[in-house]
């Protein structure tokens, strides 16, 4: 049995929310306020999830383009504690001191968002952490509305449901052959069926694809 | 109820930071503390009068008395037989025993059950299981208020269904079934279809019931009945199935043949004197309860919705359990509303996936067909003997600037009528 285990959950990992994505769930920084947003011009915006599944995120960011580093950014998020922290500490990650170079930014992983909250309860790693892909979004929005085309990054084959080993081609086909919803996903490819966790990655690439073609 | 007061640093965002804070318990559903007449008639059988029930000497023939005398007054209230109450470790375990039993014994005349959507997973897990056994189940639709009305279950009788399980009040939306109408006519399909073979058995689990609704078996028209200590302010584990005498059901543990051969195990005494003080005060006390409790809840209802915008009630407004509150928040998340209410000392309930162990929203919520973005954000409050007014209003100070927070914090804007727009895909694991 693992050395951690706790006897109070099966995966022996934090049974509940640390100090840290307390303190940015009671706390959160750098949230776009009420009415705040139609006057915020963003360089990129980024949304991933839907409430559908659970969470959904939005990403505003301002780009310092001389450095080519994020100078701000800010999200709403509609979740649970630890979408909600962990949202919070992802905008603080790339926004202090004098902000995170863009090659950097993009390659924040959820570990690293989870490492800085001090963990999160083993349960809550794969739906909630989703702050990376949407300023992944927001990054590659801003590639776009700023004309570096040569820098949007495209995904290559990635492996989405490892369950039936579908990738994100077989979303980006579905989609091409006429998907425009996860129902119409599902009904041609059956991802996520029994591993709701993988839903808003799905989404997030049925609308990645939707932009890029239609 | 013990009021804890402590003080941590709050967000000093929150109009309400330095408020000292209480502790409210709304989650009578989940369980009930134990009154202390009950732990009163408890005590004696742990230190005093411990002996083994099955022992010959003057120790164990007290407890067997104890044991009569308690199985004695669940029947009384029951309208049933001493022999017909047998007490188990929980109200999961007698629903085991219930659907497995009956099962197990009867799968020569049939291997057809039926059972609904919205029952526990006591229920709906042990059909689960019993499907991998070869048997055939059938889970009843409900309305969008979680009713079940007896015209489905009277469709979906065949000539090889040998059990029909449906729960007496839901335990997350407190919707009340009617049981009564549905044992009838399940009692009158046997007297003309079934005549001469065996008859279709009438199961209901009445756990979140048995503190506030009549259970006179005879009435209700079932064959067995589930209930347990832990949410009629008694102890947590031990449980009551009622089995009709004439009814054939295996045992699923195996031993000392204990409680007419149908539960082995060493008989817990204190608790089950205990169970049968816990039901005999509930049973009395209903009436007047149950008036208290439905007042309480409708001025809280009221009072909520004139301070926050865009709440569903969710479940049936008036066939519910008098202390089961549950509505939906729009635009927000239901563990997010739980963890500040949680911080401002309010202990309440939610059936949104992030708060589940399966990351599955509510599947009551669902079957009555809301969408996944209500489900998400409900809240479930079950108020209890404790609750007092003033309770309920700290409630209504705290709750409206907390939805207020998460709104802002919140992208999705919903309207109440996205509610008979929205589908949601079906990735509900396939029972």
């Amino acid at each position: 049995m693992d050395e951690n285990f706790d006897g109070i959950t099966q995966s022996g990992a934090p049974w509940y929310y640390s100090d840290i994505v307390k303190e940015h769930f009671f706390n959160p920084k750098n949230f776009m306020r009420a009415g705040e947003d139609e006057n915020f011009q963003a360089d990129g915006v980024g949304q991933v999830g839907s409430p559908a599944c659970g969470d959904e995120m939005f990403i505003w960011i301002k780009v310092d383009k001389q450095n080519d580093k994020i100078k701000e950014c800010r999200w709403r998020t509609f979740g649970c504690g630890s979408a909600i922290a962990s949202t919070s500490v992802m905008s603080v990650m790339v926004t202090e001191n004098n902000g995170m170079k863009i090659e950097e930014a993009l390659k924040i992983k959820p570990q690293d968002i989870m490492e800085r909250l001090g963990g999160l309860p083993a349960r809550k790693v794969h739906c909630s952490v989703l702050g990376d892909k949407a300023l992944f979004a927001a990054i590659n929005d801003y590639f776009h509305k700023s004309g570096q085309h040569n820098r949007v990054i495209t995904e290559g084959n990635r492996l989405i449901d490892p369950i039936l080993k579908i990738t994100d081609k077989d979303i980006e086909q579905a989609v091409l052959d006429g998907a425009r919803t996860l129902e119409d996903v599902q009904k041609k490819l059956k991802v996520g069926v029994g591993n709701p966790e993988i839903l808003p990655a799905i989404e997030e690439l049925i609308r990645f694809y939707k932009e890029k073609y239609f | 109820m013990q009021k804890r007061y402590r003080q941590t640093p709050l967000n000093p965002f929150n109009p309400f930071h330095n408020f000292m804070k209480k502790q409210i318990y709304l989650d009578h559903a989940a369980t009930t503390a134990t009154d202390p007449r009950v732990v009163k008639k408890m005590l004696p059988y742990f230190t005093k009068e411990f002996g083994n029930p099955s022992a010959l000497y003057g120790a164990g023939r007290r407890g067997l008395e104890a044991i009569s005398k308690a199985r004695k007054i669940v029947a009384r209230i029951l309208n049933a037989l001493p022999i017909e109450i047998i007490f188990t470790g929980s109200g999961t375990e007698s629903d085991n025993l219930a659907i497995f039993g009956v099962a197990r014994a009867n799968k020569n005349f049939g291997k057809h059950i039926i059972t609904t959507k919205i029952e526990h997973q006591a229920v709906l897990e042990s059909c689960v299981a019993l499907k991998k056994e070869g048997f055939l189940i059938t889970y009843l639709d409900v309305d969008e208020n979680g009713l079940v009305a007896p015209e489905q279950v009277k469709k979906a009788i065949r000539s090889e269904t040998i059990l029909v399980s449906i729960m007496y009040a839901n335990n997350e939306v407190g919707t009340i079934e009617p049981i009564a109408e549905i044992g009838k006519m399940i009692q009158k399909y046997n007297q003309t279809e079934r005549i001469g073979k065996n008859r279709v058995l009438f199961h209901t689990d009445a756990c979140q019931a048995a503190g506030a609704l009549d259970l006179d078996v005879n009435r209700l028209h079932v064959d067995l009945l589930t209930f347990n200590g832990s949410k009629i302010y008694g102890t947590k584990g031990i449980g009551v199935l009622y089995k009709k005498r004439d009814v054939k059901i295996e045992p699923i543990i195996f031993g000392g043949g204990q409680e007419f051969n149908l539960r082995s195990g060493t008989e817990n005494v204190p608790e089950i004197v205990g169970l049968a003080k816990a039901l005999e005060i509930a049973q009395k006390e209903k009436d007047k309860e149950n008036k208290r409790l439905i007042a309480l809840r409708q001025y809280f209802w009221k009072k909520i919705n004139n301070k926050i915008t865009k709440l569903k009630l969710n479940g049936h407004p008036k066939l519910r359990l008098p202390n089961n509150l549950n509505f939906s928040i729009l635009d927000i998340e239901g563990e997010a509303i739980l963890l500040y209410l949680d911080e401002m000392g309010v202990q309440a309930s939610t059936g949104s996936a992030c708060a589940s162990q399966t990351l599955e929203p509510s599947h009551v919520l669902l079957a009555m067909g809301l969408p996944y973005e209500f489900a998400h954000g409900s809240l479930r409050l079950t108020l209890g003997r404790e609750t007092t007014k003033s309770d309920l209003d700290y409630v209504i100070k705290v709750l409206p600037p907390i939805v207020e927070k998460l709104r802002e914090l919140s992208p999705v804007r919903l309207e109440m009528k996205n509610l008979k727009e929205r589908t949601h895909p079906e990735y509900k694991k396939h029972k």
